[in-house]
């Protein structure tokens, strides 16, 4: 605990508050993007935005990994559980993603589908097997950061000969996600954000590095500095990133240096590519289709293949089209500019995934950000 | 003692389980309330051997509330189904500053659970009523076939007084009050998850179980009048019941973090399970809202009783239209501590 609490340590955040209103100049904006969904919420649930001066705006980005999957594949993991023989093993906080047609996993599960909640992807490996009868799924989803953990169930199901263990696999890359938010020179003005610096992955960057930032520093000119996820992280990562800004550089710092080194885990990175490979292309919610930005398992790793045991034909399937995750996800709204925020879409009846993850922008505005938006706050919004 | 009845065998309460014909109405049902339950409660209620009991009753506001426990584990560090059935609706009586009387107590049993951990159960129970000055004085047991319930599920029903000029009552509260948390926060909610094995997880952490009559009659005589309302933190912790008493008042709370006492321990727990300790349940805490000159008087009376020493002050009331419930974070910024969405862990009580 004393390691947790000096990362949250108030006083230490008046003096990192102090010096960046001292330094961020006035009359210059410093946009900043804090890529993963575990910067925004400790954003918000500390109220940072609080410490900072008004010239320094964090803009939401888009590595929340529930936020970014499409909900064709919510739909396939549905679709998939349904089946009779299937056992669908899922972290909690997919289950109440929505899927096309108001569906979602909870609803699933209640009309009879066997999906059960876990805490690791190996524990889907014990109900494998555990049950040899049934066919056990896996539902992998994440970053860089949760993929080495599914990488190591699908060698621990091998060694064990499970023959019924399979993983629908979702795992996608940071850096392309990274590259489609700066690479806006294609788009009409108004889709384009300007960021001018970005608090890059925590956990994420524990795994690849930061290396493979450089590249992206350099082709589009804006500094990154890889930070931790405690509040202290993130305001010493603000500073950090002012300092780049207004010397002009654009180089990638590691704040994160307790966990994070320049190549990253070589020993996940291995397992990782023995196992999986780039997809061509994978569909990413707000960011649409992007090259060579997830992955998928090898050949020899096929009969772990959940799309390729149950053959996973896709339909295509769209967002609400009143909902602004894509919009929000690139940074473009904030989240009380969506219309449904607060009025149909909350925790409670969510209409996008933004608002279901804990990591979401929209439920870290809602649960701690929203006593700020004084405007249209009228009549008390119905709580559950 | 009712006379004995012709009866060849006791229980095998070491050994036995309980059996569908326990809950038949006949005479193993008899034999299984007399050799656990009025064993155990031992009161001149239940030695009438009536289905009902009855009693005579001062003048006064009477307040009732029940409650059903369906915690899991059955038994936890710091407490059990028992115990926790007992504290958990007499809190419910005191948080309406009554003087707790009389408990009722059903239990919906599963076949085969031990006779042994069932004999467990009803002392614990004896030993929460009876520390707590209260009669467990009427009950009723059923049992069905194993797989329809889970080892054992208790409800309990209380009665108490209400001293004259006391009105306690969740839309009290008004702007300016202040607000005082009885102790830490969370030591129920980590207890029992310490116990829940697919956690993996072990600690040292007790229960804060414990019946709160007593702390709230000494509050009671210190300030009755002064005190808007009382409430016990269990499910959804403490965030539930500020947003709770926001709706009703239809007022906000501006709390701060630094102020809320949270043991170190539960605090480690917390992080490892991501959990939020103003969200995990409590047992034995109680928030009170106070009119502000009163708020010392109340904290001293507080602190001079065993389970209010850490008591202190937390916030205050604020006027919000929204019912906002806002803290001010120990890190310097502010946050909503808004309702729970969905359930953080389910059967804590
Ligand atoms: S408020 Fe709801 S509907 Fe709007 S962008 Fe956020 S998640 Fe989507």
């Amino acid at each position: 605990m004393k390691y947790i609490d000096e990362y949250r340590d108030g006083g230490l955040a008046r003096l990192i508050s102090a010096t960046i209103a001292r330094e961020a100049q006035a009359g210059r904006q410093y946009k900043l993007m804090e890529f993963c969904g575990g910067h925004t919420h400790a954003l918000s649930r500390y109220g940072i935005e609080d410490l900072l001066p008004p010239q320094v705006e964090m803009v939401h980005g888009p590595g929340c990994p529930v936020c970014v999957l499409p909900v064709g594949r919510i739909d396939d993991a549905i679709r998939l559980a349904m089946r009779p023989e299937v056992t669908l093993c899922t972290y909690a906080d997919l289950m109440r993603v929505p899927a096309s047609g108001g569906a979602n996993l909870l609803k699933a599960r209640a009309a009879g589908a066997d999906i059960r909640m876990i805490y690791s992807s190996m524990d889907a490996v014990l109900v494998a097997e555990a049950e040899p009868a049934r066919q056990v799924v896996f539902f992998a989803i994440g970053f860089e950061t949760t993929t080495p953990a599914t990488a190591l169930a699908i060698r621990l199901a091998d060694q064990k000969q499970l023959a019924n263990f399979s993983v629908f696999c979702n795992h996608v890359l940071t850096p392309p996600a990274i590259r489609a938010i700066l690479d806006v020179d294609h788009l009409p003005a108004g889709e384009r954000v300007l960021v001018d610096g970005f608090v890059g992955p925590a956990h994420v960057s524990t795994v690849i590095g930061t290396s493979p930032y450089a590249a992206l520093a350099a082709a589009f000119g804006k500094p990154v500095v890889v930070a931790g996820f405690e509040p202290l992280d993130v305001m010493q990562a603000i500073l950090m990133l002012i300092r780049q800004v207004n010397e002009g550089r654009t180089e990638v710092e590691n704040q994160y240096i307790r966990a994070v080194t320049p190549e990253g885990n070589l020993i996940a990175q291995r397992e990782m590519a023995e196992i999986f490979e780039l997809r061509d292309s994978f569909e990413w919610r707000g960011l649409g289709a992007l090259p060579a930005s997830a992955l998928r398992l090898r050949n020899t790793y096929a009969k772990f293949d959940a799309e390729r045991r149950f053959t996973i034909v896709p339909v295509p399937a769209a967002d609400n089209p009143a909902c602004e995750c894509g919009d929000v996800l690139r940074g473009l709204k904030k989240p009380a500019a969506c219309k449904l925020f607060g009025t149909v879409c909350s925790p409670q009846t969510p209409m996008g995934s933004c608002m279901v993850s804990p990591e979401g922008a929209c439920a870290a505005h809602w649960t701690y950000g929203r006593f700020r938006d004084r405007v249209g706050a009228g009549a008390p919004r119905q709580a559950a | 003692m009712s006379p004995p009845r012709l009866r060849t065998r006791k229980l095998d309460i070491r050994g036995g389980r309980v059996d569908l014909s326990h809950g038949a109405g006949g005479r193993a049902s008899a034999q299984l309330i007399d050799e656990i339950f009025r064993a155990a409660f031992d009161n001149p209620f239940l030695d009438q051997g009536n289905d009902q009991a009855a009693f005579d009753v001062p003048a006064g506001r009477m307040v009732m509330s029940t409650d059903a426990y369906v915690i899991w584990p059955l038994f936890f560090p710091g407490g059990d189904i028992g115990s926790l059935a007992v504290h958990g609706t007499i809190n419910d009586l005191a948080m309406a500053g009554a003087k707790p009387l009389h408990l009722a107590a059903s239990y919906i049993l599963e076949e085969g659970f031990p006779l042994a951990d069932l004999q467990r159960i009803a002392l614990s129970m004896a030993r929460a009523a009876s520390e707590a000055g209260v009669a467990i004085v009427t009950g009723d047991t059923k049992v069905v076939e194993r797989g329809k319930a889970d080892g054992v599920f208790i409800t309990t029903t209380g009665i108490g007084m209400v001293p004259a000029g006391i009105d306690l009552s969740a839309d009290r509260a008004r702007p300016g009050d202040r607000v005082i948390l009885s102790g830490s926060l969370g030591d129920h909610g980590v207890a029992v998850m310490s116990k829940r094995s697919h956690l993996g997880f072990e600690t040292e952490i007790l229960s804060d179980s414990a019946a709160l009559g007593g702390l709230v009659a000494d509050m009671v005589v210190a300030c009755g009048p002064s005190i808007r309302l009382l409430r016990d933190p269990t499910r959804g912790g403490l965030a539930a019941t500020l947003n709770e008493i926001a709706q009703a008042s239809q007022c906000g709370f501006l709390i701060d973090e630094a102020r809320i006492p949270v043991r170190p321990e539960v605090a480690a727990a917390c992080e490892l399970l991501g959990l939020d300790p103003l969200y995990v349940a409590n047992e034995g805490k109680l928030v009170a809202v106070v009119a502000p000159d009163a708020t010392d008087g109340l904290l001293a009376a507080m602190r001079a009783h065993k389970l209010g020493r850490a008591a202190c002050v937390i916030g205050e009331v604020t006027a919000d239209d929204r019912y906002f419930v806002v803290m001010t974070t120990a890190f310097g910024g502010g946050r909503i501590v808004d309702w729970l969405a969905g359930e953080q862990l389910p059967r804590i009580c």
